[in-house]
């Protein structure tokens, strides 16, 4: 230090820059290091094959019975509606929250009053849309499932109390946000159902 | 001089061995005014080690694999050498480390203890806890009971509400659609490596930012305002021996309450270890009631209070982010011209009494399942924590203190 003070002045300002390149190269070299960590946290690529389509035969699911397959770790109902469930839905519209499906929880093809591409199968995802536990089935109508006698049929969150109809749409005034959603799904034949792509062209 | 000088002398001279010693414990001056409350901090590092070492034995039997980890903890529980106790002593240091944080905060709040010039230790001392809660939520899911499984799948599906993002935060989080064995592996990673060492850095610099200022004290006024000839504080006594031995005591009745819950009542009673954690994790059948543990439940319950709103229910996750977020501001919140609870105003003290009563309350309800009417209880409790953060940079300032004492008064 004495001998810069005697005459050798420092050029700070050259000293400024070589920090200034050397902290900004090495940031980008951290970032570089970082991107390869982060990216390695994602679904692998087994996983997501595991995510792969799934094929179900729906013949056997009498009317008024349900079937949960696993697609991508997930529960997917796949409900055989009867003519009575599908008469009581639009009788209820009132007391849901988006009876529309307004939001984007279902494919497009899936936005009408049944939320299905047949009206009397309805596939949904089987996981609540407040904090993803599974909901149970209340399909039967009135006081039969213990929901009380007006009950249309639907289904019933035990952790936080959220109901639902039997077109997977939330009720108001419960803690799920939206309907369940409805996964991309298409019909192979008359009882074969594959569920996670949608049809072509669709 | 004696062999043990010599080498005393020798290490000295290499590393500041003797320097350290004093610095931290031999001459490390604390108000001679310690009380009941101050036993929590020392107690926190007590469990700490316990969790540290019963976890490393823990990690040589079990399996972080769905396939096998329900059955690698059973093994540990059956057929493992005294693999229930050092299974029941993580299980239960948990809980109790939880327990004596909180007794430890409620103490910094009573006596002022995050008031200049503590508020790094106060700030370190909340990122403390943040790191707590994550350590614990991770290692809940490795047992992969049921509990462990939907409760994290909760958890992981508050990431999921925030808008845009979430959806993918959510699954890079869990690296699979739903909470799996990638899951699993990672949470395991996370909860034996990363968290500890955190933890441990961050107790590192709550202790050198604490003696570098010095303790507080129940009555909230610096001891180092008056000090002797040699420059010690006139009510202060070194940390060792006195507050070793104090603590001694503390730790004998500790472990005696610790060993009570290990060996009679493990469980306890369900909020130790939850039932349905005993079933293996089913991810197509969610149990009838979900409860996070007991430390959780309050926050929990805030995130219940709040209702979704346009359609998503990132409110209600904010308010619960907020409810811990707003402890760091808390050093410039409080305006009151005294620290202690002793010499404060009756408002400051109706105000922490509603604020426990509260917190307690939302802890109460967070375990239950959700009702009409525990819901606006909630919403009550919520609104309280709330404002007693919020409202107290005036209630603080209006308050009528009581003058402070010059010196300790013992």
């Amino acid at each position: 230090m004495s001998q810069e003070a005697e005459g050798q002045k420092v050029d700070t300002s050259k000293r400024k820059f070589l920090i200034a390149a050397t902290s900004a190269v090495g940031g980008v070299a951290a970032v570089g290091v970082a991107v390869p960590l982060v990216m390695s946290m994602l679904p692998s690529a087994r996983a997501k094959a595991a995510g792969a389509p799934v094929e179900v035969d729906i013949s056997k699911i009498e009317p008024g019975m349900m079937l949960t397959v696993e697609w991508r770790g997930k529960p997917v109902w796949v409900v055989n509606r009867t003519k009575e469930m599908l008469a009581q839905l639009g009788k209820h519209d009132d007391k849901l929250a988006d009876a529309m499906s307004e939001m984007p929880q279902q494919p497009d093809y899936c936005k009408n009053a049944t939320r299905s591409i047949k009206p009397e199968y309805l596939v949904a995802v089987g996981i609540c849309t407040h904090l993803g536990c599974s909901p149970s089935e209340k399909l039967k109508l009135g006081g039969d499932s213990g929901m009380g006698g007006d009950w249309p049929g639907g289904f019933f969150c035990p952790c936080h109390g959220s109901t639902f109809d039997l077109a997977a749409r939330v009720y108001k005034g419960v803690p799920a946000p939206t309907n369940l959603v409805i996964p991309p799904h298409q019909y192979l034949s008359d009882v074969r159902l594959l569920i996670g792509v949608d049809a072509k062209g669709a | 001089m004696s062999a043990l000088q010599k080498v005393m002398g020798w290490v000295d001279d290499r590393f500041p061995l003797t320097a350290t010693y004093k610095a931290h414990l031999s001459e490390y001056y604390a108000p001679k005014n310690f009380n009941f409350w101050y036993f929590f901090g020392s107690l926190a590092l007590l469990v700490l080690v316990i969790q540290i070492v019963t976890g490393i034995f823990l990690t040589m039997n079990y399996k972080p694999d769905a396939e096998l980890a329900f059955t690698s903890v059973e093994y540990i529980m059956r057929d493992v050498d005294w693999g229930w106790l050092i299974r029941y002593m993580h299980s239960t240091g948990a809980s109790m480390f939880f327990v004596v944080v909180y007794l430890h905060m409620f103490r910094g709040l009573m006596y002022g203890s995050y008031r200049k010039p503590r508020e790094l230790i106060w700030i370190f001392g909340v990122l403390i806890y943040l790191a707590l809660m994550a350590e614990a939520f991770l290692g809940y899911l490795l047992p992969w009971g049921q509990m462990s499984y939907w409760g994290a799948q909760v958890i992981v599906n508050l990431f999921a509400a925030v808008p845009f993002i979430g959806e993918d935060l959510s699954i890079w989080i869990r690296g699979d659609y739903v909470i799996s064995d990638a899951t699993l592996n990672r949470f395991f990673a996370f909860h034996v490596i990363a968290l500890p060492l955190v933890l441990i850095a961050l107790v590192a610099v709550h202790l050198v930012a604490l003696h570098e200022v010095g303790s507080n004290n129940p009555d909230g006024v610096e001891i180092k305002k008056h000090k002797d000839a040699n420059g010690i504080p006139l009510d202060g006594i070194p940390f060792h021996p006195y507050y070793t031995v104090k603590d001694i005591v503390g730790v004998i009745v500790f472990l005696m309450v610790f060993s009570a819950i290990v060996f009679f009542a493990p469980e306890m009673g369900g909020y130790f270890l939850e039932a349905n954690n005993f079933v293996p994790a089913d991810s197509l059948k969610t149990p009838a009631h979900i409860a996070p543990l007991w430390y959780f439940t309050p926050f929990y319950a805030i995130l219940r209070a709040v209702p979704p709103m346009f359609g998503s229910q990132f409110p209600g996750v904010v308010a619960m982010g907020l409810s811990i977020v707003v402890l760091f501001f808390l050093p410039w919140l409080d305006r009151s011209k005294v620290k202690s609870i002793r010499y404060r105003g009756p408002i400051y003290k109706i105000m922490l009494a509603l604020f426990l009563v509260s917190f307690i309350g939302l802890g109460y309800l967070g375990l239950l399942p959700s009702t009409p009417v525990a819901t606006i209880f909630a919403q009550v409790f919520s609104v309280i924590y709330f404002l007693f953060f919020l409202l107290m940079p005036w209630y603080t300032s209006i308050d009528k203190t009581k003058p402070e004492p010059e010196r300790v008064t013992g």
